[in-house]
């Protein structure tokens, strides 16, 4: 049978010209010739002004390729050839992505913070070599971090939008492999930037192989890699379960991975920490997204017919996730691993939504799994970027200020710094009044709807323990005394500003009005099959 | 009745006032205490003319209601209004709100944080008092509850006694938990409501035909989160250390309003919501609640510091409002109504009145005392009224309402009544023995050099005792108030009261 179908699927593939729907593709197409001609301009151009070129460019790239999202919302069809969905869910999480890259690439740029900014003079010289020294003393910065940043956003406008395992896996490694590299270019400690660079790539490459084995597995089971044809496999339930089930849990595992799931979350806290922050803030946002949107539309419109088999699997996931996310967050003394934990604590947060798998809502035709998580998604991705912007401020001597102990009695060096950064712990604490309230109201009355009440309970429970050591930086910051050598609170440019402002703007915003969006995730949760 | 919207402006006044007040430049203290106390007796002058204007024996149960739609996909609308039983607790809230304003006067002048923050933080207080109280969709009323958290947090934390970090932390963990156990019920309430954009409203919320295991676990993630606020035993742990470290004024409206939210939330959502599961749980929670009563009041006689005697005073307290309110009489329900108004007065007069012996002396240990009377009668006087409220003597209004609940539990409880009578002995001695022990006996040579209370203390505590005195001998134009509130609670949870003449047996209320 499967022979046949291969066969059959071959000879079709033959007589097929192949149509590209350039017009459906443009959000894509925009940012990935944005990201080649950064290349080239980072190849021809002059060393002055390369910097403010790359910057406007690449903001006017996302920018254009937003407003071609937004002229695209709507459609619901599958573009070249059946490889890219064009549906709510991907032109939803795009234009989530898009946004959240916006303030990521301006806070990338800042560079009234650190001489020569947070980057690398040159990924190239070795830590402590006589070369590094030149090139700092020059103040000469390689602008690379552009064209990869648009390199890797293009990969995670992809990875949602993927619709078939081969394109999904080409999306990954576009948008895993520049930050492999964004990763290894601090210009301070650069040690542990490289080292956290080596690991997330090791760990990366391993999990890409788990999931180019389930790839071939599910394509052994089914005779195709489209998802379309592997959902039609699984309901006239053709082919060896084994193959099935093997396919599945590998694929599963590379997805996992990206999103930070336990237990596929370790490499999260050494790669956050080692990182230069703007790339920690920009990959902990938009990666989980596009991650999350890959994990959706494979769980759903793949492997939809096999929802009872999947979903108690996810419900062990969710849990340990968010069991392993919350608790060790209690122990950490650095603030970007207490982040780092906390995102692994919200991808478990995200995972109770994601298993109401068909759960539609009566009123509004919505799928609640969906569009819960497209919604928790964006008000997450702001929240984070917003924190770790607000990182890059505390500074001293050494650069970032990371130790929490040093961030003690913050409020009283710059109560306004320290109020923003309460805002976006309580957003993820889950407080009303913030987008992160929102969020987890509609994941867990997702869930509720799903009949996972459990997992509402443990999330709920967890949420407690989770406000636990978001509030213990608050009490930190505003009611211990700063130590006298404690770092400053360091004055950025409008870049960070900006970056800053809009974050908060969405936290509140989504918090306080949060229905025109809700709508939109509630109209942008059918997937196209 | 008039369209104004009544309550939002209301709420709006001290939340506006908040804003200018924390915005004036941080060396015009004076101005931002005077605004303050304005903006609070503003807030107050307006509930009263909405006050006078509530028909007692009107029609539907809410009256100056406001209704927006707010997040119709999850049916969450702006939903606003009042019955009696709110209207007295808003009035608590706003009542007590410029007397706190007053009673701090000085209380953080010497403190490293902003004195103008402080104030502007205790009109966001009154703002979410307000709003608690008169929000009639469950989501909102949520949303408030939690809210109401932010601004305590920072009064315990920026402007508390030496302990405050801790207390802060413990107080904002144990609310924190409760509330979320609170929002899983809120989900699930979501779930099994009718749905549709104004899933929420309190009345689209009565009546429905809930799966009893169900309904037993909404109810449960609701009376926790309320048993937290209240609190009772054993889940109070937090109380003293947060009432002891906040500022006097703050600790007034922690324990004199916030705490009520708890009280008011299961006489108000808990029993109408889920009545059936409210029945299967009474005897739990009013075991509880005679326990709170006796333990807390053994706790109060063994205290050494004032301030956390006073504080387990409300856990007895709080004790029989909680029984009133689970006996599902009219009568009890109508007494615990009144206490929860009765407590915050004498509450605040003996955390007042005790606050300003402490900022004279500068310690909280009873035994740092002694023959404050001879040295400053005013303030030992008042102290005694005060304490002589909260021990609920007759003539005083605590006792009209511990009076009506004990009445009103005996006619379904008889055991938990007589148990309960016991800690009204056990409150003379804890009241007395303090008294005692500070104000009776020789003065030594710190306590000689005293001041009596001065003219503006003098003005905060007198319409405190003036409120104890009134009520004590005529409560009823608050009772009529209450009482229409009431009878429409339990008609909605099913429930009538024993028949009089027949010895009661347990089960035969319905």
């Amino acid at each position: 049978m499967s022979a046949l179908s291969v066969s059959a699927t071959f000879a079709a593939a033959e007589f097929q010209t192949p149509s590209i729907e350039y017009s459906k593709l443009m959000p894509m197409l925009i940012v990935f010739g944005v990201a080649l001609v950064g290349v080239l301009i980072e190849a021809f151009m002059g060393r002055t002004g390369r910097h403010q070129v790359q910057l406007i460019l690449s903001i006017a790239g996302l920018v254009a390729a937003f407003v071609s999202v937004t002229m695209l919302a709507g459609d619901n069809q599958i573009a070249a050839v059946g490889a890219v969905a064009v549906d709510g869910p991907a032109l939803f999480l795009q234009g989530t992505i898009l946004l959240l890259a916006i303030p990521g690439v301006l806070t990338m740029a800042e560079r009234s913070l650190d001489r020569g900014g947070v980057f690398t003079s040159a990924g190239s010289s070795t830590p402590g070599s006589e070369h590094e020294r030149v090139l700092t003393a020059t103040g000469v910065t390689q602008t690379e971090v552009f064209p990869l940043t648009m390199f890797a956003v293009g990969g995670m406008l992809l990875f949602p939008a993927a619709n078939d395992l081969l394109t999904m896996f080409v999306a990954l490694e576009v948008l895993s492999l520049p930050l492999y590299l964004l990763c290894g270019l601090a210009r301070r400690r650069r040690l542990l930037s490289q080292e956290a660079s080596l690991k997330y790539f090791l760990l990366g490459a391993f999990s890409s192989a788990f999931f180019l084995y389930g790839i071939a597995l599910l394509y052994g089971y089914s005779g195709t890699v489209r998802l379309s044809g592997i959902a039609e496999a699984v309901s006239s339930n053709s082919g060896s379960d084994t193959l099935l089930m093997t396919g599945t849990a590998l694929l599963a595992v590379g997805l996992l991975f990206k999103v930070g799931a336990a237990p596929f979350h370790s490499w999260t806290p050494d790669v956050y920490q080692g990182a230069p922050t703007p790339i920690t803030g920009f990959m902990a946002a938009c990666t989980k997204v596009a991650a999350f949107g890959a994990l959706l539309r494979v769980l759903y419109v793949g492997l939809g017919g096999l929802a009872w088999q999947w979903e108690p699997v996810m419900w062990g996931v969710a849990i340990l996730t968010m069991v392993v996310g919350s608790v060790v967050a209690l122990t950490q003394t650095d603030v970007k691993r207490m982040l780092a934990y906390s995102s692994i604590a919200h991808a478990g947060f995200i995972l109770t939504g994601l298993v109401a798998t068909d759960t539609v809502d009566p009123d509004t035709g919505a799928v609640l799994g969906v569009s819960s998580v497209l919604f928790y998604l964006l008000a997450y991705g702001f929240i984070t970027i917003g924190a770790f912007a607000v990182v890059t401020l505390v500074r001293d001597a050494g650069g970032e200020a990371t130790h929490l102990s040093q961030w003690a009695g913050l409020a009283r060096r710059s109560p306004l710094v320290a109020a923003v950064f309460t805002l976006f712990l309580a957003a993820f604490a889950g407080i009303p009044l913030t987008s992160g309230f929102t969020g987890k109201f509609a994941v867990f009355s997702a869930a509720i709807a799903g009949d996972a009440a459990p997992l509402v309970v443990i999330g709920v429970v967890m949420s407690a323990v989770a406000a636990f050591f978001y509030f213990r930086v608050v009490v930190l910051m505003f009611f211990n005394a700063p130590a006298p050598d404690g770092p400053a609170v360091a004055v950025p440019s409008p870049l960070t500003t900006v970056a800053i402002t809009l974050s908060v703007a969405v936290t509140v915003l989504l918090g306080v009005w949060p229905t025109q969006v809700l709508d939109l995730a509630d109209r942008a949760s059918q997937f196209v099959r | 009745m008039t369209d104004f919207p009544w309550l939002t402006t209301l709420a709006l006044i001290p939340l506006a006032g908040s804003v200018v007040v924390g915005a004036l430049p941080a060396a015009r203290e004076l101005l931002a205490k005077q605004l303050a106390l304005a903006i609070s007796l503003v807030a107050l002058g307006v509930t009263i003319a909405m006050a006078l204007q509530f028909d007692a024996n009107a029609e539907g149960q809410f009256q100056f209601t406001e209704l927006h739609e707010w997040i119709p996909q999850f049916g969450v609308s702006y939903s606003v209004g009042v019955d009696g039983i709110a209207l007295v607790l808003i009035g608590l809230a706003t009542v007590l709100t410029p007397i706190c304003i007053l009673a701090s006067w000085h209380d953080v002048d010497g403190s490293r944080r902003s004195v103008n923050s402080y104030f502007a933080l205790l009109l966001v207080l009154e703002t979410m008092m307000i709003g608690v109280f008169a929000a009639t969709d469950v989501f909102l009323f949520y949303i408030l509850f939690e809210a109401m958290l932010v601004p305590m947090y920072f009064i315990i934390g920026s402007y508390g006694g030496a302990q405050r970090s801790y207390a802060a932390v413990k107080f904002l963990l144990y609310s924190l938990f409760g509330g979320l156990l609170m929002l899983a019920a809120v989900i699930g309430l979501f779930v099994v409501s009718d749905g549709g954009p104004r899933a929420f409203l309190f009345e689209n919320l009565l009546n429905l035909s809930i799966d009893p295991t169900t309904e037993k676990f909404l109810f449960l993630g609701f009376f926790i989160a309320f048993a937290i606020k209240a609190p009772l035993w054993p889940v109070h742990t937090w109380l003293p250390d947060a009432a002891a470290e906040a500022p006097p004024g703050g600790a007034v409206l922690l324990v004199g309003v916030l705490d009520k939210v708890g009280t008011f939330g299961m006489l108000r959502f808990c029993l109408p919501l889920f009545p059936d599961a409210s029945r299967w749980a009474a005897p739990v929670v009013i075991t509880l609640s005679v326990i709170g009563i006796v333990y807390g009041a053994l706790l109060a006689i063994g205290q050494s510091d004032i301030k956390r005697l006073i504080a387990y005073t409300s856990i007895s307290h709080f004790g029989f409002i909680a029984m009133g309110i689970f006996a599902m009489t009219t009568q009890a329900q109508s007494g615990s109504t009144l206490y929860m108004f009765n407590h915050g007065f004498s509450t605040a007069a003996l955390f007042l009145i005790a606050g300003f012996l402490i900022s004279r002396r500068g310690s909280r240990l009873i035994q740092d005392y002694g023959g404050v009377q001879r040295i400053a009668p005013v303030l030992a006087g008042t102290f005694l009224v005060a304490g002589l409220s909260s021990l609920a003597l007759p003539g005083l209004s605590s006792f009209v309402s511990e009076f009506l609940v004990l009445v009103g539990t005996f006619t379904r409880y008889e055991a938990a009544a007589i148990i309960a009578t016991g800690g009204i002995i056990l409150a003379s001695l804890y009241i007395l023995l303090m008294y005692q022990r500070t104000m009776t006996g020789e003065p030594n040579e710190e306590i000689r050099k005293l001041p009596d209370l001065t003219s503006r203390e003098v003005w905060v505590v007198a319409p405190l005792l003036a409120v104890i005195i009134g009520l004590g001998f005529y409560p009823k134009p608050l009772l009529d108030v209450i009482n229409p509130a009431i009878e429409r609670t339990m008609q909605q949870i099913g429930q009538e009261d024993p028949k009089p003449v027949v010895p009661v047996a347990e089960g035969t209320g319905k």
